[in-house]
């Protein structure tokens, strides 16, 4: 086959941070490459320059043995490179539609054909099994069904070189297996895929040949057949990652956080959680597992009062939490680690040792009364980001120039370096690195063993069994069962999940 | 806009007519009509706002470019002996003042809201040095006579007989709404002013059509400007825009930058202000003129204040597009 892309002795710096070192890769068409390396590696940079959108300081950018103008990302486009961007470029006030069609539309004269635009769009979710809703605003979508949107805006336009910046990362396990199957046939047609992603299962199973960065150098290539996980994942991070979570058995003891009876309303006015009561001892971890969209968002919210209950009421160490104050939950213990880092984690535009203590900059030490402690702040900001190993030359910098996974570190390190007494997950890991990811996992379960009451929400299965002592699985706004981590089997879950009775 | 809003504005011109009416048919229909002659500049000068923000840029030098505009319209104007040429000189000025927004704002990434101020300090010092007295134009724009609307009873008197800028500006607005919410022209604008990044990825380009738009809005600026000094009264003084085009950016929040729904708030601003006059014609009141003239301001205000957290701007509107920075 042709060679699609060739990328020669790329180099971009940002300030004092190498993100690319001279990187040479090529991806022929028909060809699935797997780009892989830690948070902050430079996997996006790299291919946000073949995208036009990073002007590299060095170096060129073929497709099709022409060489691309560097920062014009129209003119990518124009050559047939579609690209599903790490962070979502959807705007959030319009609909499904108009993001899918946006800069190329459907129209005559200049004016829009929407009839013609929505029925494009069902034809295409329906072609690449991504279910969407053409009228729905983006701002109102949960990060999953925004990640199809995005998926779908690139398979929209006849991509020769389809570029995906962790597609994977809120899809559900079914969505995953679609759309890996949906990259197999583009690469049938000829598509050449550049394909990056945290999951070495789907590396595995779906790349023809891989390709590892780490510290922004390209640490070199190889497939799926020469390697396995754990050489990827010591390849990716220079040392040997554990990719299994090892952890004593948990000693719960008194109730920490008690939901009775809560009910609550989603964005679009319907009862997401329904009379739903849970209970989570000090030193135990509860994983509630479900399928996205079943009220696991909306009763994460109501726990740490970010969402109005309807009815119903949480207590943190027996104590009422007033709702709609997302302080009062925070001041009566209970730490958060939202699922979008973006919307609720972090001021992106503040520096990182501010959003190291965005929940307590009022209080000692970080103030002394109405004054702001700024040296203890940079202190603090220094330290964290050495214990939880966030990728950023100081602590100074705007979180703007972090990357996705060190954005996450941000928000974990913040909410895990405060006295625990309820921690509320969710979500932990996701878009972070094999190596972070254990580091988070130990970090939590210390949590558990100090004594903290944690309430871990994810959609990712494995990780619910591998660090839950209670697994309660949530189904249209209802616990349906409850097992001990013993009893847990994958296949009951699995169906009770889906909504099937066991 | 909420059609409520819109509901109120109608009653409000009813309840105004029908007061007017009871006493006097023609008072009635002319306080309508003077109604739209005071609307008129402040809508179009409103939707240079709404072409501005909705595509990112703050404009708050549209008191500037009118005041520049209607400087060269009228001494064009005057200078040529043809009125008509002067309003294209004046439209001519507001897209040039919109290009140096544009350069300023999106290829200097200067502060929006200081740029705004240079345009205004600028139109200010210019047309007050430059001032000249005894000059006037051969006449104002000619009034047209609307065919069949014009001999309506009571709708006829109110709505024909104004301008060409006047019928012009409306199917403007009209046309710039349906631009605004049905084309594709609308569509990557409104995306670049909620999130350049996006439509960036997207293949539009950001600094292409945040340049044209502020620049077209400019030139709606210059129309607004050449209104007041060639079609309204014909003449032009010192400080001639007396804050319309602040005011209209009340006007535009408050019709949240909506072309329709700020063309509604003019109206009403509009009607306030006849109203005012008419009263103190028929000395029913007794206002010192100076709270007249105050109106338009406290009324800006109370509209902000009313508006103040309930309507949301476009997300990126004053913020220069740096690409890297996703
Ligand atoms: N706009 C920017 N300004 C400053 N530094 C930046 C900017 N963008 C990226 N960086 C830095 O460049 C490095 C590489 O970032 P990049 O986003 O490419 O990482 P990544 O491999 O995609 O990581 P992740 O898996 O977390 O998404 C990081 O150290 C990041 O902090
Ligand atoms: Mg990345």
């Amino acid at each position: 086959m042709n060679t699609l892309l060739e990328i020669e002795g790329v180099s971009k710096r940002f300030g004092a941070v190498i993100a690319n070192e001279n990187i040479s890769l090529t991806v022929k068409g028909g060809e699935i490459l797997a780009l892989l390396g830690e948070n902050g590696a430079g996997k996006s940079t790299l291919v946000k320059a073949v995208f036009g959108l990073v002007r590299p300081d060095s170096g060129t950018i073929k497709i099709d043995g022409i060489v691309m103008e560097s920062s014009d990302t129209a003119a990518a486009i124009a050559r047939g490179v579609g690209m599903v961007h790490q962070h979502f470029q959807l705007v959030p006030v319009m609909s499904v539609t108009e993001n899918l069609i946006l800069g190329d539309e459907p129209k005559r004269f200049g004016v829009l054909n929407i009839k013609r635009a929505r029925a494009e769009v069902l034809s295409l979710s329906e072609k690449y099994g991504l279910e969407v809703d053409p009228d729905a605003i983006i701002e109102d979508l949960p990060v999953g069904m925004a990640q199809r949107v995005e998926i779908l805006k690139a398979l929209r336009r006849d991509v020769k070189l389809l570029i995906l910046d962790e597609p994977t990362a809120v899809l559900t396990p079914q969505e995953t297996d679609e759309l890996l199957e949906v990259l197999r046939n583009l690469a049938k047609r000829g598509v050449g895929i550049l394909f990056i992603t945290h999951k070495l299962r789907e590396v595995m199973a779906v790349a023809d040949r891989i390709a590892v960065l780490r510290d922004g150098k390209l640490m070199g290539t190889t497939t799926p057949k020469e390697s396995s996980e754990s050489k990827l994942a010591q390849m990716m991070v220079g040392r040997e990652v554990v990719l299994r979570v090892e952890k004593g058995p948990g000693k719960p003891k008194e109730v920490l956080l008690a939901v009775r009876n809560l009910k609550v309303i989603d964005d679009r006015k319907l009862e997401a959680v329904r009379d739903l009561s849970l209970e989570v001892h000090a030193g135990e971890i509860l994983g509630i597992a479900g399928v996205e969209g079943n009220g696991q968002r909306e009763l994460v919210e109501a726990i740490c009062s970010m969402r109005p209950r309807s009815s119903g009421e949480v207590m943190v160490k027996g104590q009422v939490i007033p709702n709609l104050s997302p302080r009062a939950a925070h001041l009566a213990g209970v730490s958060h680690i939202p699922e979008d880092r973006e919307k609720h984690g972090l001021v992106t535009s503040y520096s990182i040792a501010d959003n190291l203590v965005l929940n307590r900059f009022d209080q000692a030490p970080f103030a002394n009364g109405w004054i702001r402690n700024l040296e203890k702040v940079a202190n603090n900001g220094e330290a964290l980001v050495e214990k939880f190993d966030i990728r950023a030359p100081n602590a100074s910098l705007s979180a703007d120039s972090l990357s996705g996974g060190n954005k996450q570190k941000v928000v974990v390190a913040r909410e895990l370096s405060q006295q625990l007494d309820v921690v509320v997950a969710s979500q932990p890991t996701r878009g972070i690195d094999v190596g972070s990811i254990e580091f988070i996992h130990n970090q939590l379960i210390s949590a558990r063993d100090a004594g903290a009451a944690v309430l871990l929400v994810s959609a990712e299965l494995d990780e619910i069994l591998s660090l839950a002592d209670r697994i309660a699985v949530i189904s249209n706004g209802k616990i349906v069962a409850t097992f001990g981590s013993k009893e847990a089997d994958r296949n009951t879950i699995g169906r009770l999940m889906a909504g099937l009775a066991s | 806009m909420k059609l409520r809003t819109s509901h109120y504005i109608t009653l409000a011109f009813l309840v105004v007519f029908t007061y007017f009416y009871r006493k006097d048919g023609l008072v009635a229909t002319s306080v309508l009509y003077t109604a739209i002659q005071f609307a008129l500049p402040l809508a179009l000068a409103a939707m240079v706002g709404v072409m501005c923000e909705r595509t990112g840029v703050v404009n708050i030098g549209i008191e500037g470019t009118m005041l520049f505009s209607a400087f060269t319209a009228f001494f064009a104007g005057a200078i040529m002996k043809d009125t008509v040429q002067g309003m294209f000189v004046g439209v001519f000025t507001g897209a040039m003042m919109g290009l140096l927004l544009a350069l300023m704002a999106v290829s200097w990434k200067m502060n929006q809201i200081i740029a705004g101020v240079i345009i205004n300090i600028l139109a200010a010092g210019i047309t007050s040095f430059y001032y000249r007295q005894n000059y006037s134009i051969p006449a104002t724009l000619h009034p047209i006579d609307l065919p069949v609307v014009g001999a309506w009873p009571i709708l006829g008197p109110v709505l024909s007989f104004h301008g060409p800028i006047t019928y012009f500006g409306i199917l403007f607005i009209l046309a710039l709404w349906f631009a605004l919410y049905k084309t594709s022209w609308g569509l990557r604008s409104r995306a670049v002013g909620e999130q350049p990044a996006s439509a960036d990825t997207a293949g539009v380009s950001v600094t292409r059509l945040r340049y044209m738009n502020v620049t077209i809005a400019g030139a709606v600026g210059g129309l607004a400007g050449s209104y007041l000094a060639l079609e309204a009264v014909g003449i032009f003084e010192r400080g001639f825009t007396a804050g319309k085009g602040f005011t209209a950016l009340a006007i535009m929040i408050f019709g949240r930058w909506n072309p329709l729904g700020a063309l509604a708030a003019a109206l009403f601003f509009g009607l306030t202000q006849a109203v005012t006059n008419q009263l103190m014609i028929d000395e029913v009141v007794e206002i010192p003129p100076q709270f007249i003239t105050m109106l338009p301001y406290i009324l800006t205000i109370l509209v902000l204040a009313i508006s103040a957290g309930k309507v949301r701007p476009p997300a990126a509107e004053g913020i220069a597009y740096e690409k890297e920075k996703s």
